[in-house]
């Protein structure tokens, strides 16, 4: 399934692993910190609202 | 505006004014460099022009802070705001000292220290012309950056990291002067576009510097 | 201030709420379309073997690396003529993503550089001037942060975004010149694109392309949001604090 990457396997490999990496991290922090502030956001509202 | 250009200049060189400090910066700098690389002529007279170059960038880059900072502490710089001068005016009157008190003297200074990097003989002449053009340029593009972070407490490190990359086209365009003209090369380009840097950067930079003050006054 | 201060950032998070997922999903479409055909499914270049498989990253990367920095500078033009907040937090947003892009675009080129140049690092062009750009998103990123006040801050980014701008292009000029003299053609076929490239390359490195597109719409819609709610919050503690 792996195609034969021949000598170059690492790089290739390496700046696939970089990449996901990378793009999995600003997804991943992007994600948390929207949560982060729409649980804020809804304690303060509650703490106004209620 | 003369006015405002001869205060600066009396500040920055009375006690503590920060003049002497980076010529002597400088200094340690060029002394620094043949500790880090090795003392033989041939590697030293390569990188000499190079090592004046950037040393003056950082040399230049020290001083920046005080440009408005003291200004702003006592509230001088509302009242310039306020002042018949225009705000662009005063940008490049404290462009212009600074200048006078960093760029200046480092482009006289340079060659004599290129003395201690084995500078190569046809390169003397360059890098003081080089320096003497470029200099104004960082001069303006620092009192920019300063204006921009004069708000933020202990903003020098920030105000580093905004100016540097600004700095890199009159570096390398400074720098590739010197190069090709000690080579004997044609350096007419280089030399043209730094000239057009520097006007460049007088001419509208200011407004931007206008700008971003009263942007801080508010 | 006001329940919303403007009518823009309600209508901008009542719009962005149902379509966001949708605009995820086809962007992972996309890329898992791209990068597994490309990965899986094409030949080896003659010159440079399997190495040519990083193209579907490095190309996308940098392409996005440079529109996110022109994005930043037109939602920073808008900002400081027509003081809609949604732009501007719309620049704050993108920077932390282009600066990803950068980083994926700097690494990936150097990783494609060893086997290809024998060094992990060249002074190459185009390589120099990516790390420019990265230090120009890492300065706009630190003003942001240091400065208090959100209009303020807001403001002083995008002077230097906008200065920053015509330095980067001046910067681009300035590196070629200085590595390559002005009017030599790169030698360099890394950063090529699709243009030369032959199809066999191109459509999965199209599709790529299309999947970082959409990846970077989502990331920056979604971060919009957060910066939105991010204001909000501080604009509510602050007259918490002051009852």
């Amino acid at each position: 399934m792996i195609p034969d990457l021949g000598k170059y396997a690492a790089e290739v490999g390496l700046a696939y692993g970089v990449s996901i990496v990378l793009l999995a991290g600003i997804i991943g922090i992007s994600w948390r910190q929207s949560v982060a502030q729409k649980r804020a956001l809804d304690a303060v509202e509650a703490r106004r609202n209620g | 505006m003369i006015a405002l250009l001869r205060r600066d200049l009396r500040l920055a060189t009375r006690a503590g004014g920060g003049f002497g400090l980076g010529l002597v910066f400088f200094l340690i700098v060029v002394v620094l460099v043949p500790f880090g690389v090795g003392p033989q002529t041939a590697i030293l007279s390569q990188i000499a022009s190079g090592i004046l170059w950037v040393a003056a960038l950082l040399a230049a880059l020290l001083s920046l802070d005080r440009i408005f900072a003291l200004d702003h502490e006592d509230g001088a710089l509302a009242l310039l705001a306020t002042a018949p001068i225009p705000l662009e005016m005063v940008g490049v009157a404290k462009a212009v000292a600074h200048w006078l008190t960093t760029g200046l003297p480092l482009s006289i200074a340079a060659p004599v220290l290129g003395v201690l990097l084995q500078l190569q003989p046809s390169a003397y002449v360059f890098v003081a012309a080089t320096l003497f053009l470029g200099t104004p340029a960082l001069s303006m593009i620092g009192t920019f950056g300063a204006a921009l972070t004069v708000g933020i407490r202990r903003g020098g490190l920030l105000l580093s990291l905004l100016v540097l990359p600004l700095y890199v086209p009159t570096l390398i365009f400074g720098a590739e002067a010197v190069r090709r003209g000690a080579q004997g090369l044609d350096a007419v380009t280089p030399l043209l576009m730094l000239a057009g840097i520097t006007a460049g950067s007088f001419a509208l930079l200011p407004f931007a510097t206008a700008a971003v003050l009263r942007i801080n006054l508010r | 201030m006001s329940l919303w201060e403007y009518a823009n950032p309600k209508r901008f998070m009542g719009w962005t709420a149902p379509v966001l997922p949708w605009v995820f999903g086809v962007a992972a479409l996309f890329l898992v379309t791209g990068l597994v055909w490309g990965f899986f499914f094409t030949p080896d270049d003659y010159r440079q073997g399997s190495t040519v498989k990083i193209i579907y990253l490095h190309v996308p990367a940098a392409f996005m690396a440079i529109n996110t920095w022109i994005m930043m500078l037109v939602a920073s033009l808008i900002w400081l003529v027509r003081r809609q907040h949604v732009s501007a937090l719309a620049a704050k947003a993108a920077a932390p993503i282009g600066l990803t892009m950068t980083l994926i675009a700097l690494l990936t080129g150097a990783i494609w550089g060893q086997p290809m140049w024998g060094t992990y690092w060249a002074w190459d062009p185009r390589l120099t001037s990516f790390l420019i750009l990265f230090l120009f998103y890492l300065g706009y990123m630190a003003l942001w942060a240091a400065i208090d006040d959100p209009d303020t801050a807001a403001d002083l980014t995008s002077v230097l975004c906008i200065v920053g701008s015509v330095f980067a292009v001046l910067s681009r000029y300035a590196v070629k010149f200085w590595n390559q003299g002005l009017h030599q053609g790169t030698s360099v076929p890394l950063a090529t694109g699709g243009r030369t490239v032959s199809d066999v390359f191109f459509v999965p490195l199209a599709i790529s392309s299309v999947g970082f597109i959409l990846l970077f719409i989502a990331l920056v819609l979604l971060r919009t949001r957060t910066e939105i709610r991010r204001r909000r919050v501080r604009a509510l503690h602050m007259r918490e604090s002051r009852r």
